[in-house]
Protein backbone atom coordinates (compact mmCIF):
# COMPACT_ATOMS: atom_id res chain seq x y z
CA UNK A 1 0.00 0.00 0.00
CA UNK A 2 1.58 3.57 -1.51
CA UNK A 3 0.72 6.25 1.17
CA UNK A 4 -0.39 9.54 -0.21
CA UNK A 5 -2.61 12.58 0.62
CA UNK A 6 -5.46 11.12 -1.62
CA UNK A 7 -5.21 8.10 0.58
CA UNK A 8 -5.73 9.89 4.00
CA UNK A 9 -8.34 11.75 2.83
CA UNK A 10 -9.99 8.93 0.96
CA UNK A 11 -9.03 7.03 4.92
CA UNK A 12 -10.52 9.70 6.47
CA UNK A 13 -14.13 9.64 4.68
CA UNK A 14 -14.20 5.72 5.29
CA UNK A 15 -13.92 5.77 9.09
CA UNK A 16 -9.99 4.26 8.28
CA UNK A 17 -11.09 1.07 8.22
CA UNK A 18 -8.83 0.51 5.06
CA UNK A 19 -4.95 0.66 6.99
CA UNK A 20 -3.06 -2.40 6.83
CA UNK A 21 -0.11 -3.52 9.12
CA UNK A 22 3.10 -1.69 7.69
CA UNK A 23 4.69 -5.14 7.76
CA UNK A 24 3.97 -9.06 7.85
CA UNK A 25 4.98 -11.03 10.74
CA UNK A 26 6.35 -13.99 9.48
CA UNK A 27 7.89 -17.15 10.91
CA UNK A 28 11.75 -17.62 10.08
CA UNK A 29 12.58 -20.03 7.20
CA UNK A 30 15.03 -22.31 7.97
CA UNK A 31 18.09 -21.24 5.13
CA UNK A 32 18.21 -17.60 4.13
CA UNK A 33 20.83 -16.11 2.03
CA UNK A 34 21.48 -12.96 4.44
CA UNK A 35 20.65 -12.91 7.81
CA UNK A 36 20.82 -9.00 9.62
CA UNK A 37 20.96 -9.57 13.26
CA UNK A 38 19.28 -6.38 14.72
CA UNK A 39 16.76 -4.79 13.58
CA UNK A 40 17.52 -1.19 14.75
CA UNK A 41 17.84 1.41 12.21
CA UNK A 42 21.51 0.31 10.43
CA UNK A 43 20.29 -3.17 10.40
CA UNK A 44 16.80 -2.29 8.79
CA UNK A 45 18.08 0.19 6.34
CA UNK A 46 20.75 -2.81 5.36
CA UNK A 47 17.81 -4.77 4.11
CA UNK A 48 16.25 -1.58 2.26
CA UNK A 49 19.18 -1.29 0.45
CA UNK A 50 19.91 -4.98 -0.20
CA UNK A 51 16.70 -5.70 -1.89
CA UNK A 52 16.14 -2.37 -3.22
CA UNK A 53 19.39 -1.43 -4.79
CA UNK A 54 21.81 -4.34 -4.34
CA UNK A 55 18.73 -6.60 -5.94
CA UNK A 56 19.64 -9.35 -3.57
CA UNK A 57 16.79 -11.84 -2.41
CA UNK A 58 16.19 -14.18 0.41
CA UNK A 59 17.02 -11.75 3.49
CA UNK A 60 15.67 -11.47 6.91
CA UNK A 61 16.25 -9.04 9.78
CA UNK A 62 16.46 -11.09 13.45
CA UNK A 63 15.31 -8.66 16.25
CA UNK A 64 15.67 -9.57 20.14
CA UNK A 65 12.87 -7.67 20.96
CA UNK A 66 10.71 -5.02 19.18
CA UNK A 67 12.56 -3.31 15.99
CA UNK A 68 13.55 0.44 16.91
CA UNK A 69 13.80 -0.50 20.66
CA UNK A 70 17.35 -0.14 20.80
CA UNK A 71 19.22 3.20 20.62
CA UNK A 72 17.18 3.71 16.83
CA UNK A 73 14.13 5.22 19.35
CA UNK A 74 16.68 6.88 22.01
CA UNK A 75 18.92 9.01 20.38
CA UNK A 76 18.40 12.84 20.43
CA UNK A 77 17.55 12.70 16.38
CA UNK A 78 20.52 15.07 15.37
CA UNK A 79 21.39 14.52 11.62
CA UNK A 80 25.26 16.46 10.18
CA UNK A 81 27.80 15.85 8.26
CA UNK A 82 30.36 18.15 9.86
CA UNK A 83 33.08 16.13 10.60
CA UNK A 84 36.74 17.04 9.51
CA UNK A 85 38.92 13.68 8.92
CA UNK A 86 38.96 12.21 4.84
CA UNK A 87 37.79 8.66 6.29
CA UNK A 88 34.43 10.22 7.73
CA UNK A 89 33.33 13.30 5.86
CA UNK A 90 32.49 11.68 2.63
CA UNK A 91 30.65 8.93 4.39
CA UNK A 92 28.49 11.36 6.59
CA UNK A 93 27.90 13.77 3.72
CA UNK A 94 26.90 10.58 1.66
CA UNK A 95 24.37 9.92 4.38
CA UNK A 96 22.99 13.48 4.49
CA UNK A 97 22.73 13.17 0.81
CA UNK A 98 20.49 10.15 1.38
CA UNK A 99 18.24 11.67 4.49
CA UNK A 100 17.60 14.20 1.75
CA UNK A 101 15.52 11.64 -0.04
CA UNK A 102 14.98 9.31 2.16
CA UNK A 103 11.16 10.11 2.00
CA UNK A 104 10.68 9.71 -1.28
CA UNK A 105 12.15 6.82 -1.44
CA UNK A 106 10.52 4.86 1.37
CA UNK A 107 7.46 6.94 0.77
CA UNK A 108 7.28 7.14 4.18
CA UNK A 109 7.09 10.49 6.47
CA UNK A 110 9.96 10.26 8.72
CA UNK A 111 9.44 14.02 9.53
CA UNK A 112 12.92 15.39 7.93
CA UNK A 113 13.60 18.89 9.21
CA UNK A 114 16.82 20.35 7.92
CA UNK A 115 16.58 23.33 10.23
CA UNK A 116 20.43 23.84 10.60
CA UNK A 117 22.71 22.83 13.03
CA UNK A 118 25.55 25.27 14.98
CA UNK A 119 28.35 24.66 16.75
CA UNK A 120 29.56 27.13 19.07
CA UNK A 121 32.94 28.80 19.69
CA UNK A 122 34.08 30.32 22.68
CA UNK A 123 38.00 31.15 21.74
CA UNK A 124 40.46 31.87 19.02
CA UNK A 125 42.20 28.66 19.10
CA UNK A 126 38.44 26.78 19.00
CA UNK A 127 37.80 29.21 15.72
CA UNK A 128 40.52 27.98 13.80
CA UNK A 129 39.59 24.44 14.81
CA UNK A 130 36.68 25.17 13.09
CA UNK A 131 36.97 26.96 10.37
CA UNK A 132 39.54 24.30 9.17
CA UNK A 133 36.22 22.09 9.68
CA UNK A 134 34.23 23.89 7.46
CA UNK A 135 36.78 24.03 4.55
CA UNK A 136 36.94 20.49 5.54
CA UNK A 137 33.30 20.00 4.63
CA UNK A 138 32.91 22.27 1.44
CA UNK A 139 36.30 20.11 0.49
CA UNK A 140 33.55 17.11 0.48
CA UNK A 141 30.94 18.79 -0.99
CA UNK A 142 29.04 19.53 2.24
CA UNK A 143 27.88 23.18 3.27
CA UNK A 144 29.13 24.79 5.90
CA UNK A 145 28.73 28.73 7.13
CA UNK A 146 30.92 30.67 9.79
CA UNK A 147 28.90 32.97 11.71
CA UNK A 148 29.84 35.84 14.36
CA UNK A 149 28.80 36.56 17.20
CA UNK A 150 26.77 39.31 15.88
CA UNK A 151 24.96 37.12 13.59
CA UNK A 152 24.33 34.18 16.02
CA UNK A 153 22.58 37.25 18.11
CA UNK A 154 20.37 37.59 15.74
CA UNK A 155 19.68 33.87 15.24
CA UNK A 156 19.74 32.87 18.63
CA UNK A 157 19.09 36.00 20.93
CA UNK A 158 18.75 33.97 24.35
CA UNK A 159 22.10 32.30 24.75
CA UNK A 160 23.92 33.54 27.09
CA UNK A 161 26.98 35.55 25.28
CA UNK A 162 28.69 37.10 27.86
CA UNK A 163 29.54 34.23 30.44
CA UNK A 164 32.39 34.44 31.97
CA UNK A 165 34.30 31.30 31.27
CA UNK A 166 32.57 30.15 27.96
CA UNK A 167 31.37 33.67 26.11
CA UNK A 168 30.02 33.05 22.85
CA UNK A 169 32.54 33.97 20.13
CA UNK A 170 31.05 32.64 16.94
CA UNK A 171 29.63 29.64 15.47
CA UNK A 172 30.39 27.09 12.66
CA UNK A 173 26.45 26.19 11.09
CA UNK A 174 25.38 23.34 8.61
CA UNK A 175 22.31 24.40 7.50
CA UNK A 176 21.35 21.16 6.13
CA UNK A 177 21.89 19.41 9.54
CA UNK A 178 18.64 19.05 11.11
CA UNK A 179 16.46 15.98 13.09
CA UNK A 180 14.75 13.46 11.67
CA UNK A 181 12.02 11.65 13.99
CA UNK A 182 13.93 8.31 14.99
CA UNK A 183 11.39 5.77 14.95
CA UNK A 184 10.00 6.55 11.78
CA UNK A 185 13.10 5.95 10.59
CA UNK A 186 13.11 2.27 12.32
CA UNK A 187 9.70 2.14 10.49
CA UNK A 188 9.66 3.52 7.24
CA UNK A 189 13.17 1.01 6.28
CA UNK A 190 10.83 -1.87 7.78
CA UNK A 191 8.11 -1.00 5.95
CA UNK A 192 10.02 -0.52 2.15
CA UNK A 193 12.14 -3.53 3.59
CA UNK A 194 9.12 -6.02 4.25
CA UNK A 195 7.35 -4.63 0.63
CA UNK A 196 10.72 -5.71 -1.18
CA UNK A 197 9.78 -9.01 0.43
CA UNK A 198 12.31 -9.11 3.59
CA UNK A 199 11.50 -11.10 6.28
CA UNK A 200 11.07 -9.36 9.33
CA UNK A 201 11.55 -11.54 12.80
CA UNK A 202 11.23 -10.10 16.25
CA UNK A 203 11.33 -11.42 19.32
CA UNK A 204 13.92 -13.50 17.91
CA UNK A 205 17.22 -13.27 20.02
CA UNK A 206 20.68 -14.71 18.73
CA UNK A 207 22.03 -16.80 21.15
CA UNK A 208 24.90 -18.07 18.92
CA UNK A 209 26.87 -18.61 15.69
CA UNK A 210 27.29 -22.22 14.03
CA UNK A 211 31.17 -22.15 12.53
CA UNK A 212 32.94 -24.76 10.84
CA UNK A 213 36.10 -24.67 9.68
CA UNK A 214 36.65 -20.69 9.83
CA UNK A 215 32.82 -20.10 8.22
CA UNK A 216 30.02 -19.07 9.86
CA UNK A 217 27.34 -21.16 8.62
CA UNK A 218 24.14 -19.60 10.40
CA UNK A 219 22.95 -18.18 14.01
CA UNK A 220 21.26 -20.43 16.74
CA UNK A 221 18.18 -18.35 17.77
CA UNK A 222 15.47 -18.38 20.86
CA UNK A 223 13.45 -19.35 18.04
CA UNK A 224 16.14 -22.13 16.41
CA UNK A 225 18.62 -22.24 14.19
CA UNK A 226 18.40 -20.22 10.82
CA UNK A 227 20.77 -20.91 8.33
CA UNK A 228 22.41 -18.36 6.18
CA UNK A 229 24.85 -17.75 3.53
CA UNK A 230 26.26 -14.33 4.88
CA UNK A 231 25.18 -13.00 8.51
CA UNK A 232 25.54 -9.59 8.87
CA UNK A 233 25.50 -7.74 12.24
CA UNK A 234 24.56 -4.48 13.41
CA UNK A 235 23.37 -4.78 17.12
CA UNK A 236 24.75 -1.29 18.09
CA UNK A 237 25.37 -1.58 21.94
CA UNK A 238 25.19 -5.04 22.07
CA UNK A 239 28.38 -5.58 19.68
CA UNK A 240 30.77 -6.96 22.17
CA UNK A 241 28.52 -9.41 23.80
CA UNK A 242 27.37 -10.72 20.12
CA UNK A 243 30.92 -11.04 18.57
CA UNK A 244 32.10 -12.50 21.43
CA UNK A 245 29.62 -15.53 20.50
CA UNK A 246 31.83 -15.73 17.76
CA UNK A 247 35.14 -15.55 19.53
CA UNK A 248 35.73 -12.15 18.94
CA UNK A 249 36.87 -9.25 21.24
CA UNK A 250 36.27 -5.82 19.79
CA UNK A 251 37.80 -2.78 19.65
CA UNK A 252 34.51 -1.80 21.49
CA UNK A 253 33.31 -0.44 24.75
CA UNK A 254 29.63 -0.25 25.65
CA UNK A 255 28.52 3.06 27.40
CA UNK A 256 25.42 4.31 28.51
CA UNK A 257 24.10 7.76 26.84
CA UNK A 258 21.31 9.82 28.37
CA UNK A 259 18.53 11.79 26.73
CA UNK A 260 16.06 14.54 28.19
CA UNK A 261 12.68 16.11 27.20
CA UNK A 262 11.52 18.52 28.65
CA UNK A 263 7.51 19.58 28.75
CA UNK A 264 5.69 20.90 25.41
CA UNK A 265 6.52 24.46 24.96
CA UNK A 266 5.89 26.88 22.15
CA UNK A 267 8.24 26.86 19.51
CA UNK A 268 11.33 29.00 21.00
CA UNK A 269 14.88 27.15 19.36
CA UNK A 270 14.84 27.31 15.91
CA UNK A 271 17.63 24.99 14.47
CA UNK A 272 20.00 22.86 16.51
CA UNK A 273 22.51 24.13 18.97
CA UNK A 274 25.49 22.77 19.92
CA UNK A 275 27.86 23.56 23.46
CA UNK A 276 31.28 21.23 22.90
CA UNK A 277 33.42 23.14 25.51
CA UNK A 278 29.89 22.57 28.08
CA UNK A 279 29.02 19.02 26.38
CA UNK A 280 25.42 20.11 25.82
CA UNK A 281 22.94 19.90 23.21
CA UNK A 282 20.05 20.79 22.24
CA UNK A 283 17.26 21.14 19.71
CA UNK A 284 13.27 21.61 19.88
CA UNK A 285 10.97 18.86 18.61
CA UNK A 286 7.65 19.31 16.74
CA UNK A 287 5.80 18.60 19.95
CA UNK A 288 7.80 21.52 21.72
CA UNK A 289 9.61 19.58 24.15
CA UNK A 290 13.34 20.75 24.39
CA UNK A 291 15.28 17.22 23.45
CA UNK A 292 18.79 17.47 24.88
CA UNK A 293 21.66 15.39 26.38
CA UNK A 294 25.56 15.87 27.08
CA UNK A 295 27.90 13.63 28.12
CA UNK A 296 28.40 9.45 28.36
CA UNK A 297 27.83 8.23 32.08
CA UNK A 298 31.54 6.93 31.70
CA UNK A 299 31.60 3.79 32.74
CA UNK A 300 31.15 0.34 31.13
CA UNK A 301 27.58 -0.46 31.20
CA UNK A 302 24.54 -2.38 29.81
CA UNK A 303 22.15 -1.13 31.85
CA UNK A 304 19.75 1.21 29.61
CA UNK A 305 19.33 3.95 32.15
CA UNK A 306 22.09 6.31 33.90
CA UNK A 307 22.77 8.20 37.13
CA UNK A 308 21.91 11.34 38.37
CA UNK A 309 25.98 12.70 38.46
CA UNK A 310 25.63 12.79 34.53
CA UNK A 311 21.86 14.64 35.01
CA UNK A 312 23.34 17.27 37.29
CA UNK A 313 26.10 17.91 34.66
CA UNK A 314 23.93 18.07 31.58
CA UNK A 315 21.70 20.36 32.87
CA UNK A 316 24.44 22.27 34.22
CA UNK A 317 25.36 22.69 30.64
CA UNK A 318 21.97 24.10 29.47
CA UNK A 319 21.86 26.48 32.20
CA UNK A 320 25.28 27.84 31.24
CA UNK A 321 25.04 28.60 27.91
CA UNK A 322 20.51 28.70 27.57
CA UNK A 323 19.63 30.41 31.07
CA UNK A 324 15.94 30.17 29.96
CA UNK A 325 15.66 26.08 29.72
CA UNK A 326 15.96 26.80 34.00
CA UNK A 327 12.26 27.34 33.56
CA UNK A 328 11.11 24.50 31.40
CA UNK A 329 10.66 21.32 33.74
CA UNK A 330 11.99 17.99 32.64
CA UNK A 331 9.65 15.40 31.61
CA UNK A 332 11.39 12.27 30.29
CA UNK A 333 14.86 10.51 30.48
CA UNK A 334 16.50 7.46 29.22
CA UNK A 335 19.46 5.98 28.18
CA UNK A 336 20.60 3.63 25.24
CA UNK A 337 23.72 1.39 25.09
CA UNK A 338 26.29 3.19 23.16
CA UNK A 339 29.00 0.85 20.80
CA UNK A 340 31.99 3.25 22.05
CA UNK A 341 35.08 2.94 19.61
CA UNK A 342 38.67 3.31 20.11
CA UNK A 343 39.18 6.21 17.90
CA UNK A 344 35.35 7.56 17.91
CA UNK A 345 34.73 6.09 14.38
CA UNK A 346 32.88 3.38 13.28
CA UNK A 347 33.92 -0.11 11.62
CA UNK A 348 32.02 -1.64 8.50
CA UNK A 349 34.37 -4.36 7.42
CA UNK A 350 34.37 -8.63 7.13
CA UNK A 351 35.45 -10.29 10.30
CA UNK A 352 38.62 -13.17 9.53
CA UNK A 353 35.54 -16.11 10.23
CA UNK A 354 34.13 -16.15 6.17
CA UNK A 355 30.50 -14.94 5.56
CA UNK A 356 30.18 -12.98 8.95
CA UNK A 357 29.99 -9.59 8.58
CA UNK A 358 30.46 -6.54 11.38
CA UNK A 359 29.21 -3.22 11.43
CA UNK A 360 29.49 -1.21 14.90
CA UNK A 361 31.51 1.31 16.87
CA UNK A 362 28.85 3.70 16.33
CA UNK A 363 29.58 5.61 19.73
CA UNK A 364 26.56 8.39 19.95
CA UNK A 365 26.75 9.50 16.20
CA UNK A 366 25.53 6.58 14.57
CA UNK A 367 21.95 7.75 14.19
CA UNK A 368 23.08 10.52 11.30
CA UNK A 369 24.87 7.51 9.59
CA UNK A 370 21.67 5.50 9.03
CA UNK A 371 21.19 5.50 5.83
CA UNK A 372 25.05 5.16 4.73
CA UNK A 373 25.55 2.86 6.86
CA UNK A 374 22.95 0.53 5.73
CA UNK A 375 23.86 1.39 2.35
CA UNK A 376 27.88 0.83 2.48
CA UNK A 377 26.80 -2.01 4.32
CA UNK A 378 24.60 -3.59 2.17
CA UNK A 379 27.22 -3.00 -0.67
CA UNK A 380 29.80 -5.11 1.14
CA UNK A 381 27.49 -7.52 1.85
CA UNK A 382 26.41 -7.87 -1.78
CA UNK A 383 30.00 -7.54 -3.25
CA UNK A 384 32.19 -8.49 -0.45
CA UNK A 385 33.88 -5.05 -1.34
CA UNK A 386 33.68 -1.82 0.43
CA UNK A 387 31.16 1.14 -0.84
CA UNK A 388 33.64 4.06 -1.85
CA UNK A 389 32.94 6.19 0.84
CA UNK A 390 33.28 3.54 3.55
CA UNK A 391 36.68 2.18 2.50
CA UNK A 392 38.15 3.67 5.85
CA UNK A 393 36.31 1.46 8.98
CA UNK A 394 38.57 -1.32 8.59
CA UNK A 395 38.21 -3.98 12.03
CA UNK A 396 41.98 -3.71 11.69
CA UNK A 397 42.99 -0.22 11.27
CA UNK A 398 44.72 0.02 14.75
CA UNK A 399 47.24 -2.85 13.51
CA UNK A 400 47.88 -0.69 10.20
CA UNK A 401 47.77 2.95 11.88
CA UNK A 402 45.09 4.03 10.15
CA UNK A 403 42.90 5.17 12.91
CA UNK A 404 40.33 8.02 12.33
CA UNK A 405 40.01 10.16 15.58
CA UNK A 406 38.42 13.46 14.75
CA UNK A 407 39.09 14.23 18.31
CA UNK A 408 42.50 13.39 18.81
CA UNK A 409 42.03 11.58 21.92
CA UNK A 410 43.48 8.59 21.57
CA UNK A 411 42.38 4.93 22.59
CA UNK A 412 40.08 6.00 25.31
CA UNK A 413 36.86 4.93 24.41
CA UNK A 414 34.17 7.18 26.80
CA UNK A 415 36.51 10.35 25.84
CA UNK A 416 35.38 10.11 22.24
CA UNK B 1 27.29 4.74 42.74
CA UNK B 2 29.55 4.09 45.69
CA UNK B 3 32.71 2.79 45.55
CA UNK B 4 34.21 0.97 48.78
CA UNK B 5 37.99 2.12 48.82
CA UNK B 6 39.91 -0.19 50.74
CA UNK B 7 41.91 2.55 52.29
CA UNK B 8 39.59 5.39 52.55
CA UNK B 9 35.71 3.49 52.86
CA UNK B 10 32.82 4.49 51.18
CA UNK B 11 33.30 7.14 48.37
CA UNK B 12 31.32 8.63 45.55
CA UNK B 13 32.20 7.30 42.22
CA UNK B 14 32.59 11.04 40.67
CA UNK B 15 35.61 11.47 42.65
CA UNK B 16 37.01 8.66 40.47
CA UNK B 17 38.24 8.71 36.59
CA UNK B 18 37.44 5.90 34.92
CA UNK B 19 39.41 3.22 32.84
CA UNK B 20 37.84 0.47 32.02
CA UNK B 21 38.89 -3.04 31.41
CA UNK B 22 41.41 -4.07 34.10
CA UNK B 23 43.86 -6.27 31.72
CA UNK B 24 45.39 -3.13 31.29
CA UNK B 25 47.44 -3.88 34.14
CA UNK B 26 48.73 -6.69 32.17
CA UNK B 27 51.07 -5.36 29.86
CA UNK B 28 52.84 -7.49 27.78
CA UNK B 29 56.63 -8.65 27.64
CA UNK B 30 57.99 -5.75 25.02
CA UNK B 31 61.11 -8.33 24.47
CA UNK B 32 58.34 -10.93 23.33
CA UNK B 33 58.68 -12.32 19.76
CA UNK B 34 55.20 -11.27 18.77
CA UNK B 35 55.23 -7.72 20.69
CA UNK B 36 53.29 -6.11 17.64
CA UNK B 37 50.77 -7.82 17.84
CA UNK B 38 50.47 -8.26 22.01
CA UNK B 39 50.60 -4.74 22.25
CA UNK B 40 47.54 -3.63 19.24
CA UNK B 41 45.62 -6.64 21.46
CA UNK B 42 46.62 -4.90 24.70
CA UNK B 43 46.35 -0.85 23.58
CA UNK B 44 42.60 -1.88 21.53
CA UNK B 45 40.93 -4.86 22.40
CA UNK B 46 38.48 -4.88 25.51
CA UNK B 47 36.67 -7.07 27.29
CA UNK B 48 33.24 -6.11 27.26
CA UNK B 49 31.02 -8.25 28.94
CA UNK B 50 27.27 -7.91 29.85
CA UNK B 51 27.80 -8.94 33.51
CA UNK B 52 30.54 -9.28 35.82
CA UNK B 53 34.12 -6.61 34.78
CA UNK B 54 36.96 -6.05 36.55
CA UNK B 55 37.78 -2.57 35.91
CA UNK B 56 40.22 0.66 36.72
CA UNK B 57 39.08 3.72 38.59
CA UNK B 58 41.57 6.21 39.43
CA UNK B 59 40.91 7.91 42.48
CA UNK B 60 41.47 11.80 41.39
CA UNK B 61 39.77 13.57 43.24
CA UNK B 62 40.80 11.65 46.44
CA UNK B 63 44.07 9.77 46.98
CA UNK B 64 44.78 9.14 43.36
CA UNK B 65 45.42 5.38 44.25
CA UNK B 66 44.17 3.35 41.13
CA UNK B 67 41.50 0.71 42.43
CA UNK B 68 40.00 -2.50 40.37
CA UNK B 69 36.59 -2.61 40.84
CA UNK B 70 34.41 -5.72 40.34
CA UNK B 71 31.11 -4.63 39.10
CA UNK B 72 28.19 -6.03 37.14
CA UNK B 73 27.40 -4.03 34.31
CA UNK B 74 24.05 -4.57 33.93
CA UNK B 75 23.32 -3.28 37.53
CA UNK B 76 26.27 -1.54 39.16
CA UNK B 77 26.55 -3.89 41.66
CA UNK B 78 29.69 -3.88 43.07
CA UNK B 79 31.17 -7.34 44.57
CA UNK B 80 34.29 -6.31 45.18
CA UNK B 81 37.34 -3.16 45.75
CA UNK B 82 41.28 -3.58 45.60
CA UNK B 83 44.17 -1.68 44.95
CA UNK B 84 45.50 -2.06 41.48
CA UNK B 85 48.72 -2.14 43.23
CA UNK B 86 47.98 -5.45 44.76
CA UNK B 87 46.59 -6.55 42.15
CA UNK B 88 49.49 -5.85 40.04
CA UNK B 89 52.11 -7.27 42.89
CA UNK B 90 49.68 -10.77 43.26
CA UNK B 91 51.06 -11.00 39.22
CA UNK B 92 54.52 -11.28 40.17
CA UNK B 93 55.35 -7.43 39.18
CA UNK B 94 57.58 -5.61 41.10
CA UNK B 95 57.24 -2.25 42.88
C1 LIG C 1 20.71 9.04 24.23
C2 LIG C 1 21.25 8.87 22.84
C3 LIG C 1 21.39 9.99 22.02
C4 LIG C 1 21.91 9.86 20.73
N1 LIG C 1 21.93 10.96 19.93
C5 LIG C 1 22.32 10.84 18.64
C6 LIG C 1 22.22 11.96 17.76
O1 LIG C 1 21.71 13.04 18.14
N2 LIG C 1 22.68 11.84 16.50
C7 LIG C 1 23.22 10.67 16.06
O2 LIG C 1 23.65 10.62 14.91
N3 LIG C 1 23.28 9.57 16.85
C8 LIG C 1 22.84 9.62 18.13
N4 LIG C 1 22.87 8.51 18.95
C9 LIG C 1 23.48 7.26 18.44
C10 LIG C 1 22.55 6.40 17.59
O3 LIG C 1 21.28 6.32 18.19
C11 LIG C 1 23.15 4.99 17.43
O4 LIG C 1 24.51 5.07 17.07
C12 LIG C 1 22.44 4.16 16.37
O5 LIG C 1 21.04 4.21 16.55
C13 LIG C 1 22.91 2.72 16.44
O6 LIG C 1 22.46 1.92 15.37
P1 LIG C 1 21.05 1.13 15.38
O7 LIG C 1 19.97 2.10 15.13
O8 LIG C 1 21.18 0.04 14.41
O9 LIG C 1 21.02 0.58 16.87
P2 LIG C 1 19.83 -0.09 17.71
O10 LIG C 1 18.55 0.58 17.47
O11 LIG C 1 20.31 -0.19 19.11
O12 LIG C 1 19.74 -1.52 17.03
C14 LIG C 1 20.41 -2.68 17.46
C15 LIG C 1 19.36 -3.75 17.64
O13 LIG C 1 20.01 -5.02 17.82
C16 LIG C 1 19.20 -5.78 18.67
N5 LIG C 1 19.99 -6.88 19.25
C17 LIG C 1 20.99 -6.79 20.15
N6 LIG C 1 21.47 -8.01 20.46
C18 LIG C 1 20.75 -8.89 19.72
C19 LIG C 1 20.76 -10.32 19.62
N7 LIG C 1 21.61 -11.07 20.32
N8 LIG C 1 19.86 -10.91 18.78
C20 LIG C 1 18.99 -10.15 18.05
N9 LIG C 1 18.94 -8.80 18.12
C21 LIG C 1 19.81 -8.18 18.95
C22 LIG C 1 18.72 -4.77 19.72
O14 LIG C 1 17.56 -5.23 20.38
C23 LIG C 1 18.49 -3.53 18.87
O15 LIG C 1 17.15 -3.38 18.47
C24 LIG C 1 22.35 8.59 20.25
C25 LIG C 1 22.20 7.48 21.08
C26 LIG C 1 21.65 7.60 22.35
C27 LIG C 1 21.46 6.38 23.20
Amino acid sequence: MRYSGFKVIKEALSGHKGWKPAWREPDPKPHYDIVIIGGGGHGLATAHYLAKVYKQKNIAVIEKGWIGGGNVGRNTTIIRSNYLLDGNEPFYEFSLKLWEGLEQDLNYNAMVSQRGIMNLIHSDAQRDAFVRRGNAMILNGADAEYLNEAQIRKEYPFLKFDDQRFPIKGGLAQRRGGTVRHDAVAWGYARSADSHGVDIIQNCEVTGFKIENGVCKGIETSRGFIGADKVGCAVAGNSGRLMGMAGMRLPIESHVLQAFVSEGLKPVLPGVITFGAGHFYVSQSDKGGLVFGGDLDGYNSYAQRGNLPVVEDVCEGGMAIMPMIGRARLLRMWGGIMDMSMDGSPYIDKTHIEGLYFNGGWCYGGFKATPASGYTFAHLLANDTPHETATAYRLDRYKTGHMIDEKGQGNQPNLH
Amino acid sequence: MIINHPLLGPRDSAEFVYMGDARLIERPDPESDTVAEQFHDYAYLRDNPAGTLRELWFHEGGDRSWLVVTRDTRTHEISKVELARDVARSKGRSK
